[in-house]
């Protein structure tokens, strides 16, 4: 028989009861059914589509014996730490501290230019893109009309295309989290450094930066863990190619689930990703959760 | 309070039991439903057309049937996919659906299709259909599991006019890969502006790649990619490295797209769209529903390509027997395995493949038709000048073999295609990457060298 204060404490997480059960039954479920399938052989047809038998760990030997595998990994970490953890967040950065200096008027033409990209819809942005940077694309008008060398880019220069491509359509998110983050600084402790001699650059070193450090981590979680899942951007601009050079992790699931039909595989390097967003996500808690100074 | 607790919950818990019970329930038993899941594209509506009519014939012939028509607006790989999805649960798998020949054996090995034997038995017509055709539904198991909607072949097509500037005697019928080679010199030395003699490469452009460029050259050598007899797959085959040296000089001397065009999943729209039509290209390697694209409606409108436009067999490597070779791929309609009115399914697919039907949907995608009265209409045989010159080649065609592990061997052949033009591996290395790639696929013990 439980006393009443212990009823009590459970009546407490009544409230949050639906979105306990929505967050298992749309995240957790998914998740432990790709865990599930990257274990079994799988498949969207042949022998083993309706009744998968048990493999195992056989999936992942694989993996790890796949060269693509490596490549893959690399190239996520790769376009997670350039266009995400440094482009997104620097640019964003950047843009809010100007955007406080700047006339409203440059300001808001900015701020609506830059969201813009943001609005789009994932895969108008990735057409967009793609029209950019393909071969005829806007890109390689512009470099003509000016004279200079055209470039293949999104064959010669896969990743760097697709990376600037989701900096140009991510960089909004970074710059409204820092606008707001930027606008809690309290004046009187800048004007108080101020006094003190601080000159432009140490006030934003030293009181602006540690003051927003909380915005800049969850900042920085947010956009790993969806540059981690970009998958539409890739796909439509280079589909992994040429040779495998922007296969992110993504995009090798997708190949190996959806057009080899081998779901058991494919939800094997789903798994590695999940983990490896669980990786960084525990990496940047820790952050959030260091005593401020 | 704890008794509040409870109730609270138990309401909750009875809400849940409810929610559950609202799932999509049965449609009721006097009226019945067939669900038809099919492709539909901006360039492919022949088949929507076709189903829309059987569905208003079926609907008045069979009073409460409802014909629900699910198209699916995908490419084929994502079509494919789609299908597959739905497949797997009986609650989502449709009662007929549009198949690609190529999948039928693996999904009848996944148990998606439903057996058709019983059925053709008392159906007249299908006595009608092409013998080769009907193969192409018929499993390892011998029975058959998918009627063929039309087939189609491959070609040669050139721009009459570029081949005329460049001095080239026409008709032009290349006899080997150096007449091809030789022709695509004199029109580039010609106009070098111009795209000679183009072949899909990479894995951009996907079973393009293998069905409308490398089993031509490959089948062309009288080498083949698996040897039927044995049902094994073939490795180290001077045929495959011949085939990957001829992409590479093609590629190399700039007869062909650059190879960054080549990757571009989007460049066989420039062929149809802009190149040919524009006398920009020589001539590329297509399907016979080409001209299912500049034909009025299509997706590219040509005026006039009737009197611009030449087809030509694909010829063998040295000109060998029998001097020609073509790939044939095709569609079919299938039945579900797990539906409810199979019978009354069946009845919708004789309905949707009679004559009249047939006859427009083949006319209208430029496909090549399976059944002999429909072969044999004026209407069919006048829809454009090509379409003897394209059904001949059903003589000399070849199918892909449709095993479950194909879509690996091909992306595999793709990639080798890719290694070759980009310059990053030699045809030698290529194809030995290929034959490691498929030993790893389905095992040494199913290889075969030769």
């Amino acid at each position: 028989m439980r006393s009443p204060a212990t009823a009590r404490q459970l009546l407490r997480y009544l409230p949050v009861l639906p979105a306990v059960l929505l967050l298992l039954v749309f995240l957790a479920g998914p998740v432990l059914w790709a865990f599930h399938a990257s274990l079994t052989d799988a498949g969207l047809t042949g022998r083993s589509a309706r009744n998968p038998s048990w493999v195992g760990l056989e999936n992942y030997q694989r993996l790890l014996a796949d060269p693509v595998f490596p490549l893959s990994v690399l190239l996520t970490v790769v376009f997670v730490a350039g266009s995400a953890v440094l482009g997104q967040n620097l640019l964003g950065l950047t843009l809010a501290v100007l955007m406080r200096r700047a006339r409203p008027l440059v300001s808001a033409v900015v701020g609506t230019t830059v969201v813009a990209a943001w609005v789009l819809p994932e895969i108008v942005a990735a057409f967009a893109a793609y029209a950019y940077f393909s071969g005829d694309g806007t890109l390689n008008q512009l470099l003509g009309g000016l004279g200079l060398v055209r470039q293949d880019w999104l064959y010669a220069f896969p990743m760097v295309a697709v990376m600037l491509a989701n900096m140009w359509r991510g960089t909004a998110f970074s710059m409204l989290v820092y606008r707001a983050a930027l606008n809690e600084v309290p004046a009187e402790v800048t004007e108080a450094a101020q006094m003190d001699g601080a000159r432009g650059w140490q006030r934003f070193a030293f009181i602006t930066l540690p003051m927003i450090r909380g915005s800049i981590t969850t900042n920085l979680m947010l956009i790993t863990l969806q540059t981690l899942a970009v998958f539409t951007l890739v796909w439509v601009m280079t589909a992994g190619g040429p040779a495998n050079a922007s296969t992110t992790l993504p995009v090798l699931a997708y190949q190996e689930a959806f057009k080899f039909g081998d779901i058991g595989y494919g939800t094997a390097v789903a798994s590695v990703l999940i983990l490896i967003g669980a990786a960084f996500g525990l990496g940047y808690v820790r952050l959030l959760r260091e005593p401020r100074p | 309070m704890r008794r509040r607790a409870l109730k609270t919950m138990s309401l909750i818990a009875a809400a849940t039991v409810v929610l559950a019970a609202c799932s999509p329930g049965d449609p009721g038993a006097s009226s019945k439903t067939l669900k038809v899941a099919y492709q539909k594209t901006d360039s492919f509506t022949a088949l929507d057309t076709m189903l829309q009519a059987a569905k208003q014939e079926f609907e008045a012939a069979n009073q409460g049937v409802t014909v629900d028509l699910q198209p699916i607006q995908a490419n084929d790989d994502d079509y494919g996919t789609k299908l597959a999805l739905a497949l797997r649960s009986p609650s989502t798998a449709p009662d007929i659906f549009y198949e690609d020949t190529f999948k039928v054996r693996s999904d009848v090995d996944a148990g998606y299709l439903l057996k058709l034997d019983s059925y053709l038995e008392g159906w007249e017509e299908w006595d009608t259909f092409d013998d080769g055709a009907k193969a192409a539904g018929r499993a390892d198991d011998g029975g058959t599991y998918a009627v063929p909607l039309g087939t189609d072949t491959r070609a040669i097509w050139y721009n009459r006019k570029v081949l005329e500037a460049a001095g080239v005697t026409l008709p032009w019928e290349p006899r080997s890969w150096q007449d091809i080679l030789d022709t695509a010199r004199k029109i580039k030395a010609n106009d070098p502006t111009v795209i000679p003699f183009n072949m899909y490469a990479g894995k951009g452009t996907g079973e393009g790649t293998v069905m409308q460029s490398f089993y031509e050259l490959l089948y062309g050598t009288g080498s083949s990619l698996y040897d039927e007899e044995t049902g094994k797959w073939v490795v180290g085959s001077a045929g495959f490295q011949d085939s990957l040296a001829f992409l590479k000089t093609l590629y190399d001397e700039q007869l062909a797209v650059s190879p960054a065009e080549a990757l571009d999943a989007n460049v066989w729209k420039k062929v149809f769209g802009e190149w040919l039509p524009n006398a920009k290209m020589g001539a590329t390697v297509e399907g016979s529903y080409a001209p299912s694209f500049w034909q009025d409606g299509g997706s590219y409108e040509w005026p006039g390509y009737e009197q611009d436009i030449g087809v030509a067999p694909f010829p063998t490597q040295h000109g060998q027997a029998p001097g020609a070779v073509s790939m044939s791929g095709g569609w079919t309609l299938a039945l579900g395995a797990e539906s409810k009115e199979p019978e009354l399914a069946f009845s919708f697919l004789t309905t949707a493949l009679n004559e009249e039907n047939s006859l427009s949907f083949t006319v209208e995608s430029s496909q090549i038709a399976v059944r002999k009265d429909v072969a044999a209409d004026p209407g069919y045989l006048d829809a454009n000048p090509f379409v003897r010159d394209v059904s001949a080649l059903v003589s000399v065609t070849k199918y892909r073999p449709a095993t479950a592990d194909y879509p690996r061997i091909s992306a595999a052949v793709q990639e080798a295609t890719e290694a070759v033009i980009t310059g990053s591996r030699s045809p030698q290395e290529a194809a030995a990457d290929y034959d490691a790639a498929v030993t790893d696929i389905v095992g040494a013990a199913k290889t075969v060298r030769k």
